[in-house]
């Protein structure tokens, strides 16, 4: 599977998930945001960091970015596009996806292991996942997912919803809400379940050694679904 | 503007020295060769007090290939790999402005890493405010972790470890002290020396601005009731720059365009340009209408001091500016020829067509004052007779729970959760353990580092002091399985034109050096920050030591959590029950006087040792050093990392069951062992001689002693974990 990951100035994540989707096997390239086109690729992904210094709203920079017509034109086209933390408020911006990303509740950046719950499996990432329940890694400052009522409608009635802040044993409340966002949503889909946006980092937890590996299973489903 | 004496004093220059800059230059210096001169002889950038005592420092070593006089020091670390790293203070302005005081703090000492080639891997903090109680230090603490944090987290940069301390002594001069570690092959290290004549000299990141004017003055000077009117001089930090800045030179550095290579730091482009042209016995040429500016009219006064951040200063090989530009371009940095290396060993300023100012560097560096300053010895305080009748109304459970709760014992996880610590993928030891662990990348090796400062042992005996607080690294490094490597210092102390705060300076240092030498742990870098001192009240002594170790398979990496129940759980090293100046007498008895407890060389080395002996034939599981709060504060911990209890033994022969668990003797570590272990360690430990006690078994969920002691673990977390949040939230 080739897949795409795409450097804004103050990507930091992006090294990360080279290693990681290298590891898994994907044949991985890395793309400058000043390029005009994206090789043919699989999987786009917008890495985790701070694009552009972040100094505006998250994310708003890069997603006027040269290279992010391609992006979206990939996504309208049914491509796969994965963002990670700033690569989901990227996405958000972009319009791909609904709502936005505010400032966490507590007011601090937190980085931090958090349960997640995939709500959703008829989808090209989650479709036979073996767990239900993942122990993934958040680091950001703004992952405090927000939308209107109406969104949120949408957002559930398609089942959109793809992954929820929850505790070891499944609980969604506001004890497992690490950050405040509505109805504890850690990530979420577009209307065709191919642009998918989380702030967890699933790259950061692929070996045992480190905070946790159930990142691998998040990488290696991508590929089993797409054989 | 006429220069006058008066004008030399406002500058921070002494009477005595502008005499001898006019008597060197041999006629006035103009206002600009003034602002440089005092911009290169204050105490900062000038180590006029501390020089003739730092030259003592153990500096060499069988791995060190980068001692103290770079912008860090470097050790090898196998397979052409090498480690870069130095610790550096950024108090004064931290006081002033917490969260832009601390942020550039961490900038500073990220460029000073990659500035020789690496990129850094790992960051590190010691930081030390006034008494919780004290107005000032809710706020100071949330500044600057968020300041930290704030810089960090967006140049992606794991932060692994550090330490947080209130002391009262704290309260009108905090300590931000800020290390880096960096990665780099060491056949592609890049120094400072400038070499080779009409060489063009670069300037590369942000453009300057009026900011950090006189930041290194300030840094040099006490506070008084005026230092809200100092906030100017604190510069202001731009990580998104600097993330660009370090792919933009890491990227040139890939070949070899580049023959010198310095940030500016503290006196800016005045120190850089001076160094690199003092290292390489040169003269240097700077145009100062070049120089990127990004406020209208700056004059060359304003330019030279200037503190902005995110600069760098290059000597480039001629032909490879178009090559090196279009780097810069790429990542949107200013970039621009500012200047050239000459024969004159000269620093010669030109503006508007105008030559501003001229001063033979010699002058600048090598003829800088430097200071006998006299200094007062410390007595050993005599060693405080306790009367143990007091002690039986004191329960054992009861001082457990509020030495765990102690502002200096509890948990920090409220800080460490605003620094992002896994990014890099390669952190296998959060903070929170003894040392902080990373991977190097892409092999098995991983390196440990700590930090670590004892300002009551060295209050109390700045000798003992600084002896201890080596040792204390050396044990934290081998309590994750590390072999401890080499050392950076951060020598925080007060007015050094004081003879007590001199000698307490003084004996530190003559610690630190006794001890790094017997252990073989090389200072290869640091710095030092006097005049920590407002309206006359200054602080404890508090060098900070970062240690560094390395693992040379990350596989066998130790942390303190107990693992497995029915381990065996021993004592390593002898306990005399050494409660003078231990947090035990502090809290309970309400007791400060007598003296740190001894330091042992001989046996901090050989129990080190053997300790990674046993973790090297992995007979034990896990390990932690016993310091603050005794053995019960360390089983504490253990156990609730581990979520696991322990019984403890009914120990034979203890005199004093408070001297024994709450004492704070040196040299002392806890191991859990397997039982199957158990005959190959006691066997290691006869091999060398080494003291241990049995001191219990890991068993059930909470911590058993006799009838004394029968707490849940859940009892120890909330004493220990929810301190810190409590007062931040309260």
């Amino acid at each position: 599977m080739r897949s795409s990951v795409i450097i804004f100035p103050g990507s930091n994540c992006d090294r990360d998930m080279d290693v990681a989707l290298k590891k898994f096997g994907f044949k991985n390239q890395m793309v400058w945001h000043n390029d005009q086109s994206i090789p043919k690729s699989d999987l786009i992904v917008l890495p985790g960091g701070f694009s552009y210094g972040d100094y505006l709203r998250c994310g708003s920079i890069a997603s006027k970015s040269k290279i992010i017509k391609s992006v979206i034109d990939f996504a309208n086209s049914g491509g796969l596009v994965l963002g990670i933390c700033n690569g989901f408020q990227i996405l958000t911006e972009t319009g791909l996806l609904n709502g936005i990303l505010q400032q966490n509740k507590f007011l601090n950046f937190i980085c931090s292991n958090v349960f997640i719950k995939v709500k959703d499996k008829q989808n090209k990432y989650f479709r036979d996942l073996k767990k239900d329940i993942l122990e993934l890694h958040i680091a950001h400052n703004e992952g405090n997912y927000f939308c209107s009522d109406d969104e949120l409608k949408l957002l559930e009635d398609n089942n959109q919803i793809a992954v929820t802040y929850c505790g070891e044993d499944g609980a969604e409340n506001e004890a497992t809400n690490p950050n405040g966002a509505i109805k504890n949503i850690a990530g979420i889909f577009n209307k065709n379940k191919n642009v998918l946006g989380m702030m967890p980092h699933p790259e950061r937890m692929i070996d045992k050694y480190l905070s946790g590996e159930d990142g691998s299973l998040f990488f290696k489903n991508i590929l089993d679904n797409f054989k | 503007m006429e220069v006058t004496e008066a004008v030399a004093i406002d500058h921070g220059l002494k009477k005595e020295e502008f005499s001898k800059i006019c008597e060197l230059l041999k006629r006035i210096p103009n206002l600009t060769e003034l602002a440089i001169f005092s911009a290169m002889w204050n105490e900062h950038c000038s180590y006029k007090s501390s020089r003739k005592h730092l030259k003592k420092m153990h500096t060499k070593g069988k791995q060190v290939i980068q001692g103290p006089g770079e912008n860090a020091g470097i050790i090898d670390i196998g397979d052409d790999d090498a480690i870069v790293f130095k610790i550096e203070s950024h108090n004064h302005p931290s006081f002033i402005e917490p969260y832009q005081g601390a942020a550039t703090g961490v900038g500073g000492i990220m460029r000073d890493v990659f500035t020789m080639g690496a990129r850094p891997i790992a960051n590190l903090n010691s930081i030390h405010f006034g008494s919780p109680q004290h107005k000032k230090t809710r706020n100071l603490l949330r500044g600057v972790v968020k300041g930290i944090g704030g810089y960090g987290n967006c140049i992606g940069v794991p932060t692994i470890a550090g330490q947080t301390t209130f002391d009262e002594s704290y309260n009108g001069n905090i300590l931000v002290n800020a290390m880096t570690l960096g990665l780099v092959n060491k056949n592609k290290i890049f120094y400072s020396k400038a070499a080779g004549l009409n060489k063009p000299v670069i300037y590369v990141g942000s453009k300057t601005g009026r900011d950090g004017i006189h930041g290194a003055s300030m840094a040099s000077a006490t506070f008084d009731d005026k230092i809200e009117e100092k906030k100017p001089t604190v510069q202001v930090g731009d990580p998104f720059t600097e993330k660009l800045l370090l792919e933009a030179c890491l990227e040139l550095m890939a070949d070899n365009s580049i023959i010198a290579i310095q940030d500016m730091g503290a006196a800016g482009l005045t120190s850089s340009s001076v160094e690199m042209a003092s290292k390489g016995n040169l003269g240097i040429e700077l145009n100062l209408s070049e120089v990127p500016c990004r406020e209208e009219k700056m004059t060359p006064y304003e330019i030279m001091l200037s503190e902005s951040q995110e600069r760098m200063l290059i000597v480039l090989e001629k032909g490879k500016e178009e090559h090196a530009k279009k780097i810069f371009d790429k990542w949107n940095l200013d970039f621009a020829v500012i200047g050239r290396t000459t024969d004159t060993k000269k620093i010669e300023l030109i503006f508007d067509y105008k030559k501003v100012a001229e001063i033979p560097i010699n002058l600048l560096a090598e003829n800088a004052p430097i200071y006998d300053r006299p200094w007062k010895k410390t007595k050993l305080p005599q060693k405080l007779k306790f009367d143990k009748d007091e002690f039986k109304s004191i329960k054992l459970s009861d001082s457990l729970k509020k030495i765990l709760s102690n502002s200096n014992i509890s948990d920090k996880k409220w800080i460490w959760d605003q620094y992002d610590h896994t990014v890099m993928g390669d952190t296998i030891q959060k903070p929170g353990g003894d040392a902080g662990v990373v991977r190097v990348h892409g092999t098995n090796k991983a390196i440990a580092a700590s930090v670590d400062s004892s300002a009551l042992y060295c209050f109390s005996h700045p000798l003992t002091g600084g002896k201890q607080i080596v040792c204390e690294s050396y044990r934290n490094l081998i309590s994750v399985g590390a072999k401890p490597i080499a050392i950076t210092n951060c020598l925080n102390f007060g007015n050094p034109e004081k003879e007590k705060n001199m000698g307490e300076f003084v004996e530190c240092v003559e610690g630190i050096t006794e001890a790094s030498k017997y252990l073989d742990f090389p200072v290869v870098s640091g710095n030092v920050s006097f005049y920590n001192e407002t309206k006359d009240k200054g602080i404890k002594p508090t060098p900070t030591i970062g240690g560094v170790g390395l693992i040379s398979d990350y596989q066998q990496m130790l942390t303190m959590d107990f693992k497995t129940e029915g381990n065996l759980v021993y004592v390593i090293g002898k306990t005399d029950g050494h409660l003078d100046q231990s947090i035990f007498a502090r809290e309970l008895l309400n007791e400060k006087k007598g003296p740190p407890p001894t330091v042992n060389l001989f046996n901090e080395k050989n129990i080190g040792e053997t300790i990674l002996d046993l973790s090297r034939k992995n007979l034990i599981v896990s390990c932690h050093d016993v310091s603050l709060g005794g053995i019960l504060t360390a089983v504490s911990k253990m156990c609730i990392k581990g979520k696991r209890g322990i019984k403890i033994n009914s120990l034979k022969g203890l005199t004093n069951k408070y001297e024994y668990f709450f004492g704070e003797d040196q040299a002392r570590y806890i191991v859990e062992i397997p039982e199957a272990s158990l005959k190959k360690v006691k066997e290691i430990l006869n091999k060398y001689s080494v003291h241990f006690d049995e001191l219990g078994t890991v068993n059930g969920q909470s911590i058993a002693y006799k009838d004394d002691i029968n707490l849940s673990i859940e009892e120890l977390a909330d004493a220990h974990k929810y301190w810190l949040k409590k007062y931040m939230d309260s």
